[in-house]
């Protein structure tokens, strides 16, 4: 449904986002994980048109962007929304609901005003919350049902595709299953796909169904979901995973602790970006960057090992 | 056994606001011996930071009051402690880390001047001796170059050496007691690894005993040897960590470890707990918890439960937990 191909973005000197290539299929659910700098946030700007891309394509049901006619762009708008981490910022708190939820419908939508409020009720419904909550402000709500309000926001378009960034980050944990179970329904309900971001590897875990695992701009890692969590391929990936904690005392497993920082994205490393950081460096790593390619059926690194 | 460095007998912290009186703490009480660690974990509201800002007599005021209770360091009653005795326990016995080392750390002074100013105040160090004391916090919590670092301000230093330096200032004094609230709640997971791995390390260095607070059950398994669980104000359950992630004996502690992804394995569904945390201007009567509560019964509305004990150190306040010990007698 949406493809990057080679996607680049430079802010000035600062390269967030180095050759990205991916792809995001119908009803599956693509986790994108990595610490802060890793160019995840930069990449859902990308998907979303909110950034152009400094080099490399982006491809809408195999049409590139930068082609587009309006009526694509149009429909880009209808199949593709978002799903933003803070619901307390990502809603206008001068706005009833109702007409918060009823944004994304483009003004020559064609419908009335009687049939607007009809789906708004509708997808408030959806979403868990009571048909006639549209006359109410944000600030009367909690912060799980501001997301909900969120999440009705972004289905009032009947889309295919909805870019979910952090979406439970700034919830509270027993308030994050209930987010967690509505998205997964919702998915199975309406043959959703989500392109999730997320730093918390065990709700991304939850909900994804393939992973790519991203570092100082650029993706290390690819592979349908359990089996990158069950056997990581790229060393960052198995730091990532091990620095993840488990939810018993009894579950230690060999932690890789790594030393260092995440490099200074105006200055990379030469080579592959992880190799200063990397507890299985070779000679090769800091000169020569590896190819993202199989490193086992179904799963692409970039690493020298394989 | 040697007795506990810290006791805490009833705290109560409440604010007094327009909109009526807030009770943030409502009768607290815990212990914590020398070197042990303790977690105390909640949702947001459920008094686990104005536990500890209560613990330093540190209440935003005046809205803020402790209403009641004891805190015992070492023995002695920290409630009757005048305004600058407080400030020498601050500091030198008791010392604290906050979430966002970004804002606990004066932009405008170097780190030398910062961890220096500590030094200088409680142990009355001056000059090379000084000097040698600041190098010496900062090449125990990691820094690396810690001569040249000297002379640095925060913003020179990214995320995780900006928390290791506000730990560093914290443990400058060898206080007895450290207080870390969410420390590595705005860094990254593998720069969390590396804090709290160096956290540990120092703790079995120099004996400290930590308050560790935070909202990660992952945290918690991982680094603590006992667990408060606090909702609404009070500690609902606490034990030993691995007595209460295996054998949990609130219904909310329960819940609560059903409802959490878990990166070790792929849940097919989450538990939810539905509801929300209750507004703790008008709480209920009886157990806060029992809105929620899927094992609720008719007393739990009527009556806060006591604490029953469910095993060695493992208590409980709940109404089924009580009834399924008087059953077992």
């Amino acid at each position: 449904m949406l493809e990057g191909i080679g996607l680049t973005k430079y802010f000035g000197l600062v390269r967030a986002l180095d050759g990205v290539s991916v792809r995001v299929v119908e009803g599956e659910t693509l986790g994108i994980v990595g610490e802060s700098g890793s160019g995840k946030t930069t990449l859902a700007r990308v998907f979303l048109l909110l950034e152009r891309p400094t080099a490399g394509a982006l491809l809408f049901d195999g049409t590139p962007v930068d082609a587009f006619s309006r009526d694509d762009f149009r429909r880009f708008r209808r199949t593709v929304q978002a799903v933003f981490q803070d619901p307390f910022s990502s809603l206008d708190p001068r706005m009833r609901v109702e007409h918060i939820v009823a944004e994304p419908l483009p003004p020559e939508n064609g419908l009335g005003r009687a049939a607007v409020r009809e789906r708004v009720g509708e997808v408030l419904q959806l979403v868990g919350l009571r048909r006639d909550s549209g006359t109410l402000y944000p600030h009367e709500f909690s912060g799980g049902q501001r997301q909900r309000i969120a999440i009705a926001r972004a289905l009032v378009t009947f889309p295919k595709l909805i870019v979910l960034d952090e979406p439970v980050s700034a919830l509270d944990v027993s308030i994050r299953a209930q987010i967690l179970n509505l998205l997964k329904d919702l998915q199975e309900r309406l043959g959703l796909a989500y392109v999730m971001i997320s730093h918390d590897l065990a709700a991304a875990r939850y909900l994804a169904t393939r992973l790519a695992v991203m570092y100082a701009g650029q993706i290390v890692e690819t592979g349908e979901c359990d089996a990158v969590y069950t056997e990581p391929l790229h060393p960052y990936t198995q730091a990532l995973l091990s620095a993840a904690l488990p939810l018993h005392p009894s579950a230690r497993r060999p932690r890789v602790v790594l030393a260092g920082e995440v490099p200074n994205p105006m200055r990379p490393p030469p080579g592959c970006r992880f190799h200063p950081r990397c507890p299985r460096v070779m000679e090769q790593c800091a000169s020569r960057a590896p190819a993202f390619k199989e490193a086992k059926p179904d799963r692409l690194a970039a690493c020298h090992l394989y | 056994m040697t007795p506990p460095l810290l006791v805490v007998e009833d705290l109560r912290t409440h604010f007094f606001t327009r909109r009526g009186v807030t009770k943030a703490v409502d009768g607290v009480s815990f212990s914590l011996r020398a070197g042990e660690t303790l977690a105390l974990v909640g949702e947001s509201g459920s008094g686990k930071s104005v536990t500890c800002l209560s613990l330093v007599r540190l209440v935003p005021e005046p809205a803020g009051r402790i209403v009641g209770g004891r805190i015992l360091l070492d023995g002695e009653d920290l409630m009757t402690k005048t305004p600058a005795e407080m400030r020498r326990v601050r500091g030198r016995q008791i010392a604290m880390v906050l979430q966002d080392p970004m804002t606990s750390l004066n932009p405008a002074l170097t780190i030398g001047t910062q961890i220096g100013e500590v030094v200088r105040l409680h142990q009355g160090l001056r000059g090379r001796p000084l000097r040698a004391r600041v190098l010496e916090a900062l090449r125990r919590l990691r820094i690396s170059a810690p001569e040249d670092r000297l002379g640095q301000y925060p913003h020179q230093f990214s995320g995780g050496m900006r928390q290791r330096v506000s730990s560093a200032i914290a443990l400058s004094c060898a206080p007895r007691l450290l207080i870390a609230d969410e420390p590595t709640t705005s860094l990254d997971v593998t720069i969390q690894a590396q804090y709290l791995a160096l956290l540990e390390e120092v703790r079995a260095a120099t004996g400290v005993a930590v308050i560790l607070v935070t909202h990660d059950f992952g945290i918690v398994a991982a680094n603590a040897d006992r667990v408060a669980v606090m909702y609404a104000g009070r500690i609902v359950e606490t034990g030993a960590t691995r007595q209460v992630f295996d054998r949990p004996a609130h219904p909310y502690t329960r819940a609560l470890l059903r409802c959490l992804p878990d990166v070790e394995l792929k849940r097919r569904r989450l538990v939810e707990i539905g509801g929300q945390p209750p507004d703790l201007t008008c709480l209920p009567p009886g157990c806060p918890f029992a809105p929620r509560c899927p094992e609720r019964q008719p007393q739990c509305e009527t009556a806060y439960p006591p604490a029953v004990s469910v095993g060695t150190g493992h208590v409980a306040h709940c109404w089924v937990a009580v009834a399924a010990e008087t059953a077992a007698r």
